[in-house]
């Protein structure tokens, strides 16, 4: 109960410096949603061939896969490389906090903040766009964004020990996702994408991951909406990135 | 409360620590004093359990600092030599996060009150001076109710004024009963803070003791100097005088642990002569002679041979 108690109280604190934090409130919050207007802006209301859908119901679950990915990956590996480097993981350690509460309020905070951008971009792709939201595939929604967090929550700390200071975190962690977001058909719907491009960009999560979503957040979808493929291979991904987190993660800053 | 014997550390080749041994009572202030790069961070970071030690005994609160649990870690609070705050956060807040660790902490707003934060609780963080933001350190290490505190170089680079704000702060500690280990590489801090004082030099402790007395009887002694009149030379001097005057050019300079019959000789000789003592000072070496002179004389001692 007390490590429950502790990582709550974590929580709590994150949140507070979360949403004071014009940068993260920014790239985290408005701007998943500045590029849902201005793709649906750009690309108008025309059909994607091979999906069999509007461009506004291929860009509603695109985006939400983006700001999953910012709320979790980005903002940890940037906000706990920053940290590290000003020497506040390093006082943490030094007072009876468990690491793993501290741990749980970092991952609360951006799994929180996930749910919120899920739902935000949900109503706005309703409202405005008129895309519908999913009930009958809503357990493999659930399922597609708990694995997605997980791994991607992993991989933010895995990242973290790649970067070497404070001023390279946003940098190491943009170029990281952004060419991925190209070519896993995040930014350009993947009829337009190479089958190689496309092939070479299976490697990687973020393509499995916005697939799964996908499936599981499309109307047309007959089934349960589960890809069981993709998840496995985001999952794989996922405990790949939490081993190099148990092996490589620092709390002392590098200089 | 602490001891350590024998304390090593080595980073490769280079030995960082060079067999240390420290005895600290509770209720103790504890300085230790060196310039940079003597060891002092290297000693502390294993004293506080976040570094391995590569030979010695040590133990901190009855436990051995490489294996401690969290029990440990809620007796004792530390401010790290280089530490910056969330911005985030005001004040209060942060001093309130920290609270939430400890199972018995202090009162949030008398801790902040105790560094003389009061009136900047509900300032964030980034708004504060210097001074003040190391002041929040203190606070953050003490408002869990520490037995043990370690300070790391609590006042570098502050300007006169804030570093004397901050020892007043520091000197509350004593009337709280903590037990206080204090890196510096000021004399006047540790004088005018510690109960006790070592010296660091290339690894080693090269003097230890209150701050009043450290130090040989010779480099205490006060100090006698003058410059030689024109006409005469360093062999005119009284003989007793001659035996101990260290001349640098026309320089003279006597120690005497009691200058009064010393200056008697030598006013004699001089009236006698008629030639006056022209710049004649009588001075105590201050402490931070002392402590100059020490680290001095220690500083080569890594890259010559291992003294015995």
């Amino acid at each position: 109960m007390n490590g429950v108690r502790l990582a709550l109280h974590q929580f709590r604190y994150d949140q507070k410096v979360f949403w004071r934090n014009p940068a993260s409130v920014f790239f985290t919050v408005m701007l998943p949603l500045i590029f849902l207007f201005i793709f649906a802006t750009i690309f108008g209301n025309d059909e994607i061939a091979d999906r069999g859908v509007n461009t506004t119901t291929y860009y509603v679950p695109a985006i939400i896969s983006l700001a999953v990915i910012s709320a979790t990956l980005q903002n940890l590996a940037n906000n706990l490389t920053q940290d590290r480097e000003r020497g506040l993981l390093k006082r943490a350690r030094g007072t009876p906090l468990p690491p793993q509460d501290f741990v749980a309020g970092r991952v609360g905070n951006s799994l929180v903040v996930s749910v919120l951008m899920v739902v935000l971009v949900a109503v706005i792709g309703r409202i405005v766009y008129d895309v519908e939201i999913p009930t009958t595939t809503l357990p493999a929604v659930a399922l597609t964004l708990a694995v997605g967090a997980f791994t991607f929550c992993c991989l933010g700390f895995a990242l973290t020990a790649a970067i070497p200071s404070e001023d390279a975190a946003p940098a190491i962690s943009n170029a990281v996702v952004l060419p991925l977001y190209f070519i896993s058909g995040i930014f350009i719907p993947d009829n337009e994408i190479p089958e190689g491009v496309l092939s070479f960009a299976d490697i990687f999560p973020i393509r499995h991951f916005f697939q799964a979503f996908f499936e599981a957040w499309d109307p047309s979808t007959a089934g349960a909406g589960f890809e069981w493929g993709d998840l496995a291979i985001v999952a794989a991904w996922g405990i790949a990135g939490l081993l190099v987190a148990l092996f490589a993660f620092r709390w002392e800053p590098r200089r | 409360m602490i001891s350590a014997t024998g304390l090593r550390k080595s980073y490769g080749d280079f030995e960082a620590v060079r067999g240390i041994d420290v005895e600290v009572c509770a209720g103790e202030v504890f300085a230790l004093l060196g310039p940079n790069g003597a060891g002092k961070t290297t000693t502390v970071e294993i004293l506080e359990g976040y570094r391995p030690r590569s030979a010695g005994e040590v133990s901190v609160l009855g436990s051995d600092p490489a294996e401690i649990t969290r029990r440990w870690r809620e007796r004792v609070g530390i401010v790290l030599q280089e530490c910056r705050l969330t911005p985030e956060l005001t004040v209060r807040e942060a001093v309130a996060r920290y609270a939430g660790y400890y199972p018995g902490p202090r009162d949030v707003d008398e801790t902040v009150a105790l560094v003389g934060l009061e009136a900047k609780a509900d300032a964030r963080t980034s708004r504060l001076s210097g001074g003040q933001q190391r002041r929040l350190d203190v606070a953050l290490a003490l408002v869990g109710d520490p037995e043990l505190l370690f300070l790391d170089e609590p006042t570098t680079g502050f300007d006169p004024s804030a570093r004397r704000q901050a020892w007043e702060v520091l000197g509350s500690l004593r009337d709280l009963g903590k037990t206080v280990i204090l890196t510096t590489h000021y004399m006047e801090e540790a004088q005018a803070l510690a109960d006790r004082v070592a010296i660091l030099a290339a690894g080693r402790i090269v003097a230890e003791g209150p701050p009043d007395q450290l130090g040989d009887s010779e480099q205490r002694a006060t100090r006698i100097s003058f410059t030689l009149p024109p006409g005469a030379d360093a062999a005119d001097l009284p003989a007793g005088l001659r035996a101990r005057a260290r001349i640098d050019g026309d320089r003279v300079s006597i120690p005497a642990e009691d200058p009064l019959p010393a200056l008697d000789e030598l006013t004699s000789w001089a009236t006698t002569r008629g030639a006056g003592l022209p710049g004649l000072e009588v001075r105590r070496p201050s402490l931070e002679d002392v402590y100059l002179e020490l680290a001095d004389a220690h500083a080569g001692d890594r890259d010559g041979e291992e003294p015995a």
